[in-house]
């Protein structure tokens, strides 16, 4: 087996780990799967586009528009993405307001949020490819050659800088939720939210904290993925399974759980396509599902937050 | 003037399914009421429903000049009230200074470290272990940090829910020096409590309920020799208001 694999994984890993932990956060906060999150990334990808398109003809025109260093892109992208992480907060926040929130309110179910999520993630994939057609999208056509990184390994400067940020964005978050006072704010919302408003904490103000995390590192995600492969509107719906996977692997609740969760899955990925094939990558996520939830359901780190 | 006013008050969790039906009571600053009653009465329904946790269904309820009736319960400890849970009223899985810190939020930052550090000094064994997880702690200490906890943000009124619920004899009295603690400081306390006789000794006025209705009001004096309460639990004698 090549040692590229290793690489490989952690690259996959990356962008599953992210979007993960948008999605374990959400689940052990408002208690509910959330089908609609695979959605967020792709339609984080998407408005990040839109922006960028805007952008790259103003940026050129300033005659700052060509490739930043080894990267295929220039300062269009990074700007274009914190507008797009905005908007996908919008998207989110709107979301939970017209559907999660009125049902949270009226006291339904687990179940019945669980199955809106459902059909609010078909409204959103189906709106995505009315608007910009089921054709592929890329940020950038630009051609990048994998280097050397040692060890036989070889990865595109897009790829390291993906992992590289995913690795400083999960330090900042653990840092937030572990030390700051929100952070701590969402930890006792999630082990007991009756009990965080004794203690004088805004449940919902902590919910709408926890759908602006989300969503942010569901966009990043989602523009990661973007970025090394191609943009679909079915894209997020693709990932579903790998991050429910990571999220129930890591342990619900677990960031650091999350992220490790999201790894193995990508690891797992990789050395399935170059040891039993590429048709197989997409069942791999299923079977590490299935092999934790029957040996080990609360999973690697079963903590709430 | 009350510092906690109840008027025709009811409340349940079902709409049409009062559990504390037209209850009227006034509580003033400092005084130390107990609320009694037998298994079912609606005790604990009436203080949850007074801490925001269970909804008012008729009548209402002021906190001095406030109308805090169905007041979510983030809006009442920021407004003065404290209620510490029977059950789950710490959150186990962050340590005792996580838990401290939480409420020492509704504070102005200026205060949180001094409030903390009389809180840590008022409870030593608190102090001694800040850095423990609050699920490792016993029963009683448990009991202990709920209390803190409420006492941190300086609470106008605190309301306790059976908190000897559960504990062994010896955490029992370990839970009730805490309490004269919390009484001798001023607080003004409501508590409810199966333990009806060491709750006689910490209050002074005794408030019982049957079957969701206010069936006596006054002074914990009367209630010693047991036999008016035996006769209020067991039925015979009902809506008597001892003034």
């Amino acid at each position: 087996m090549s040692p590229q694999v290793l690489i490989d994984g952690i690259i996959a890993g990356s962008t599953i780990g992210l979007g993960a932990i948008g999605l374990t956060l959400t689940y052990s906060i408002l208690r509910f799967a959330n089908f609609t999150h695979g959605d967020f990334l792709a339609w984080g990808a998407y408005l990040t586009l839109t922006v960028s398109g805007f952008l790259g003809g103003l940026l050129a025109g300033l005659g700052i528009g060509d490739p930043l260093g080894p990267f295929s892109f220039g300062w269009g992208l990074p700007v274009s993405l914190l507008a797009g992480m905005a908007l996908t907060v919008l998207l989110t926040l709107g979301l939970d307001k017209v559907l999660f929130g009125r049902l949270r309110r009226r006291g339904a179910d687990a179940i019945i949020i669980v199955m809106a999520s459902f059909g609010a993630s078909m409204a959103l994939r189906s709106l995505l490819e009315f608007i910009f057609t089921a054709n592929p999208a890329y940020f950038t056509r630009e051609l990048q050659i994998a280097q050397k990184i040692g060890m036989g390994m070889r990865a595109t400067p897009d790829q390291m800088l993906t992992v590289g940020l995913t690795a400083v964005l999960v330090i900042a978050l653990h840092v937030f939720v572990t030390r700051s006072s929100t952070g701590r704010a969402m930890r006792a919302v999630s082990e007991n939210p009756g009990l965080a408003g004794v203690y004088g904490l805004d449940v919902q103000q902590v919910i709408r904290v926890t759908w602006i995390i989300g969503a942010a590192l569901a966009c990043v995600a989602g523009v990661m993925s973007g970025l090394l492969v191609q943009i679909r509107p079915y894209m997020g719906f693709d990932l579903l399974l790998p991050l429910f996977a990571a999220a129930i692997l890591g342990g619900i609740g677990s960031i650091p759980g999350a992220m490790l969760g999201g790894l193995i899955i990508g690891l797992a990925e990789a050395v399935t396509v170059q040891v039993v094939g590429a048709e197989w990558r997409a069942g791999v996520a299923f079977v590490v599902l299935v092999l934790v939830l029957i040996l080990r359901p609360s999973g690697l780190f079963g903590r709430r937050v | 003037m009350s510092l906690l006013r109840l008027r025709d008050f009811s409340a349940g969790y079902e709409t049409d399914l009062p559990i504390v039906k037209h209850v009227d009571m006034d509580i003033s600053r400092g005084e130390a009421v107990c609320i009694l009653g037998p298994n079912g009465a609606g005790k604990s329904t009436l203080i949850k429903a007074i801490a925001g946790q269970v909804r008012c269904l008729g009548g209402s309820v002021h906190l001095a000049d406030d109308d805090i009736t169905n007041a979510p319960s983030h809006a009442l400890a920021r407004r003065g009230l404290g209620f510490v849970p029977q059950t789950e009223n710490i959150f186990t899985q962050m340590t005792i200074r996580e838990n401290m810190q939480i409420a020492a939020e509704l504070l102005p930052k200026a205060r949180r470290a001094d409030q903390m550090q009389r809180l840590f000094d008022m409870f030593p064994d608190l102090k001694a272990r800040p850095n423990t997880l609050a699920g490792a702690l016993s029963g009683g200490q448990r009991q202990m940090l709920a209390a803190a906890r409420a006492l941190l943000t300086v609470p106008e009124v605190l309301i306790l829910d059976e908190p000897s619920a559960g504990l062994s004899p010896k955490l029992v009295g370990q839970v009730f020096e805490t309490l004269r603690q919390i009484r001798a400081a001023g607080v003004t306390l409501v508590l409810v409590e199966q333990n009806v006789r060491a709750a006689l000794d910490l209050t002074e006025r005794a408030v019982v309920l049957v079957d969701g209705r206010l069936a006596h009001d006054g002074p914990t004096d009367v209630l010693r020799d047991g036999k008016l309460l035996g006769e209020l639990f067991l039925g015979s004698r009902h809506a008597e208001v001892v003034a």
